[in-house]
């Protein structure tokens, strides 16, 4: 907090837009990229769905979607969505957007940093892009990319998409580890005077627990991913089993970081969740200090739970009942969090605006994807259900809640703080119900084609006999047709953001009676945030104390 | 279980459904209640007018017990679902209960292959019958499988059987399996391998011992085999989709 906010000049449009240091803008750039890639990822998955609904057709847009073209788009699918959708929004967004409005700073740690940040993911961004259109196409190995199918262009075909896939997957994690840091620091050396540790607002809690176990993860599956680069474009041969090497190896680098990185997008999400819940249910968090405990116990034991991913991948079977102990243990933490979310209801006045709408759809389809987890990591049942639609149907009831439901609860609560101006109430609510109920028409017939058998990516099931019972081809024709519909309340969305930005409503600085620093400010915040640096006197959810005129007391208000 | 949709044909298909099964009622009845609990509050605790939010930290005993009591459950489901888990597992993965026959599975870019015994029973010999994407196997007979892979990781999966081993290049993995129905069963491979993964397909062809006998006596001996056996009538369905999905596999080679 060395400059106050009186020294910031206003910059020009480019420096203002394409190269600024301001925690906001940046937090923008990340927002759009992040919504124009989800744009791209829906539409991937509308390629593969349509063949796998309607097979063999010529899809608009798309044509014939060809077994190769089926793999990218799967592909594709994957790894735009974790990559360069939740990671991007959820804590680059998010976190540049919230932590120093919220913890009274005026800008990040290092805000150059920062902006290298934003440049090299969008650099990653465009390796990703490209790999469209090189010779070969896209990369078709799936997201997981095990060798030897990815080290050897005569396996996969697509030689130059997979360097340039894994290329694009390194750079953007320079990206988020530059990002990480920051967010660490900054949430940690330039919070308001008065704000200790447990005056924090949980969403930043969440991002920084989430970036410290991202950059705790990800050296591994670096130095994986420099090895496999070397086997594809130096004939190295650390995954070739011919020449010593083992494409095990890969499989556990990959999944030690692969599955902190689902709580690594999971906690910010749930931090969204938690600062949602208290405004519009009106009620302190239930058990802050315990909501934060099992977040970092969720945290650690995330660490030794990746091998839950390789049950059948041929380790030592004796390995997979330690990992699946401790995939059970790991449910008890999580499953006493979303447990405190639902007591914070507990006493509430609940309004059911748009932003609680999105808050409780989260708690109540993530309990979905939380409970069929159980069947997964329980070894027994695994042997099963592993890579079929079941393990598709679960993750995405875990992605979707993350990704989706808590993002836009996020943008629909932060919007009038971000552009100064209220979103459409009513589209907000069509946009809602057509979102989330659609949703469930998809994935629910997928968790039956799952347990009847589809494996997962396989473009057609032609030739199983037992894949094409009339029920198993009416199952995937309706997730298909759910998805259209899921697709099309979208453009309510997109209508209702880009419209409402010079229509809306213009928004007050503290629209929703909330208590946290980053509604003290106007909307939009000013460059340098506080025009005068705020002090805070207590925690960040003080609503319906006894004896108050209000029924909240803001952090930074001294009585 | 969901014979509706698929078949159980090994001796372990019904541990896994059970388990599933035992599994599926304890989380059935988690999601119920905190489903339930979740939609009452929100029911109950609607904004009315004049009715003020309580101010609770959730850190009172009284209070505190709504979260500690169903923690303590969790963990005790937790318990109930992994001992059983752990022992299917054992059961299938861990332990080789005696083994009858002994069989190679070959997995490559696209295809599945075999190699078996032949009439003399043994392994490694001259007589040994070598097939493309049909295994044939005899009914209660427990099959040894010893699972490699020719170029990229593949998975073996035959999902009436409940059966899913991946295929690492460079190793050899071994399991086994006991089918104990006729039938004529499914083989998908399960792990991304490349453009011609989905169409990458196979059948296990489970017989009696007689239609089994004969089958080997035919292909021990290729000059017999344009004449009618018992077992061609005898399988049902016919395995029309696998001999297309031979000689499609054999095309690509």
């Amino acid at each position: 907090m060395s400059t106050h906010a009186v020294h910031h000049a206003e910059p020009g449009a480019f420096q203002k837009y394409f190269w600024s240091t301001d925690h906001k803008v940046i937090a923008m750039q990340y927002l759009f990229t992040g919504m124009a890639m989800a744009a791209i990822g829906g539409f991937l998955a509308y390629g593969f769905r349509m063949q796998l609904g309607f097979p063999n057709q010529h899809v608009p847009g798309i044509g014939l979607v060809t077994p190769g073209k089926y793999n990218a788009l799967v592909t594709m699918h994957g790894s735009i969505m974790i990559f360069w959708v939740a990671m991007p929004i959820l804590i680059a967004a998010f976190g540049n957007f919230l932590i120093p409005l919220m913890i009274g700073a005026d800008d990040m740690a290092f805000p150059r940093i920062n902006r290298l940040s934003y440049q090299i993911f969008l650099i990653s961004v465009i390796v990703l892009l490209a790999s469209f259109f090189v010779k070969g196409g896209a990369f078709g190995g799936a997201w997981t990319s095990y060798p030897p199918l990815s080290a050897k262009g005569a396996y996969n075909l697509t030689p130059i998409g997979a360097s340039l896939w894994l290329i694009a997957v390194a750079l953007e994690f320079v990206a988020f580890l530059l990002g990480g840091i920051n967010f660490t620091v900054t949430a940690m050396n330039s919070r308001a005077p008065g704000m200790k540790m447990f005056d924090v607002p949980m969403v930043v809690w969440m991002i920084v627990l989430a970036s410290i176990i991202f950059m705790a993860s990800a050296g591994p599956l670096i130095a994986g991913a420099v090895m496999l680069l070397f086997d594809q474009t130096m004939a190295t041969g650390f995954y070739d089993p011919n020449r010593g090497g083992d494409p095990l190896l890969w499989e556990h680098l990959f999944w030690f970081f692969g599955h902190p990185e689902v709580y690594v997008v999971l906690l910010p999400a749930m931090g969204i969740v938690a600062e949602i819940l208290a405004v519009f249910a009106r009620k302190k968090l239930f058990g802050y200090k315990t909501m934060l405990y099992t977040a970092w116990a969720t945290g650690v034991l995330s660490f030794v739970v990746w091998a839950h991913h390789q049950f059948v991948a041929g380790i030592d079977p004796r390995m997979a009942n330690i990992f699946s102990v401790t995939t059970l243990l790991i449910s008890i933490p999580i499953a006493e969090m979303v447990f405190l979310y639902i007591a914070t209801l507990y006493g509430g006045s609940i309004r059911l605006d748009t932003p609680m709408l999105w808050g409780l759809a989260f708690i109540a389809e993530f309990l979905i994807g939380g409970v069929t987890g159980i069947f997964l990591g329980a070894s027994g049942t695994d042997i099963y259900l592993h890579d079929t639609y079941f393990v598709i149907a679960h993750f995405h009831y875990t992605f979707v809640p993350i990704a989706i439901i808590a993002v836009f609860g996020g943008i629909t609560f932060w919007y009038p703080k971000m552009f100064g101006r209220m979103l459409n109430e009513t589209l907000g609510k069509i946009h809602f119900w057509g979102t989330v109920i659609a949703f469930n028409v998809i994935f629910i017939p997928l968790f039956m084609t799952g347990v009847a058998g589809d494996q997962r990516r396989i473009y057609s099931y032609s030739q199983f006999q037992e894949q094409m019972k009339p029920a198993l081809v009416h199952l995937r024709t309706t997730s298909t047709i759910a998805l259209l519909v899921m697709l099309a309340f979208q453009i309510i969305f997109i209508v209702n953001f880009f419209w409402s930005l010079r229509n809306g409503e213009k928004a007050a600085a503290n629209p929703w009676r909330s208590t946290t620093l980053e509604w003290t400010v106007p909307s939009p915040p000013p460059h340098g945030n506080f025009s005068e640096l705020p002090t805070v006197y207590r925690g960040p959810y003080e609503y319906g104390l006894p004896g108050r005129a209000d029924d909240y007391w803001p952090q930074d208000a001294q009585n | 279980m969901w014979e509706r949709y698929l078949t159980g044909a090994s001796t372990y298909a019904h541990d896994i459904d059970h388990l599933f099964l035992l599994i599926g009622a304890l989380v059935g009845f988690w999601l119920i209640v905190a489903e339930g609990f979740l939609f009452w509050l929100i029911f109950k605790f609607r904004e009315k007018e004049g009715v003020r939010t309580q101010h609770v930290t959730g850190d009172e005993k009284h209070l505190a017990r709504w979260i500690s009591i169903p923690h303590f459950l969790v963990i005790l489901c937790d318990i109930v679902i992994l001992v059983p888990a752990i022992m299917v597992w054992y059961n299938i993965k861990e332990y080789t209960p005696p083994v009858d026959q002994t069989v190679r599975v070959f997995a490559q870019q696209w295809a599945w292959s075999f190699q078996q015994a032949g009439p003399d029973g043994v392994l490694d010999t001259a007589d040994d019958i070598r097939t493309v994407g049909e295994l044939h196997v005899t009914v209660n007979t427990t099959y040894r499988f010893e699972l490699m892979s020719r170029d990229v990781i593949h998975s073996f999966a035959v999902p009436s059987f409940r059966l899913k081993q991946d295929a690492l290049p460079g190793r050899t993995i071994t399991g086994w399996f006991r089918p104990n129905r006729v039938g004529s069963y499914d083989i998908q491979c399960t792990q991304m391998c490349g453009v011609g993964h989905g169409l990458m397909a196979g059948r296990v062809i489970v017989e009696t011992p007689q239609d089994h006998a004969a089958w080997l006596m035919r292909e021990a001996n290729p000059a017999t085999a344009g004449l009618p056996t018992p077992s061609q009538t005898a399988l049902q369905p016919t395995p029309a989709a696998a001999m297309e999905g031979m000689t499609m596999a054999e095309a690509r080679r």
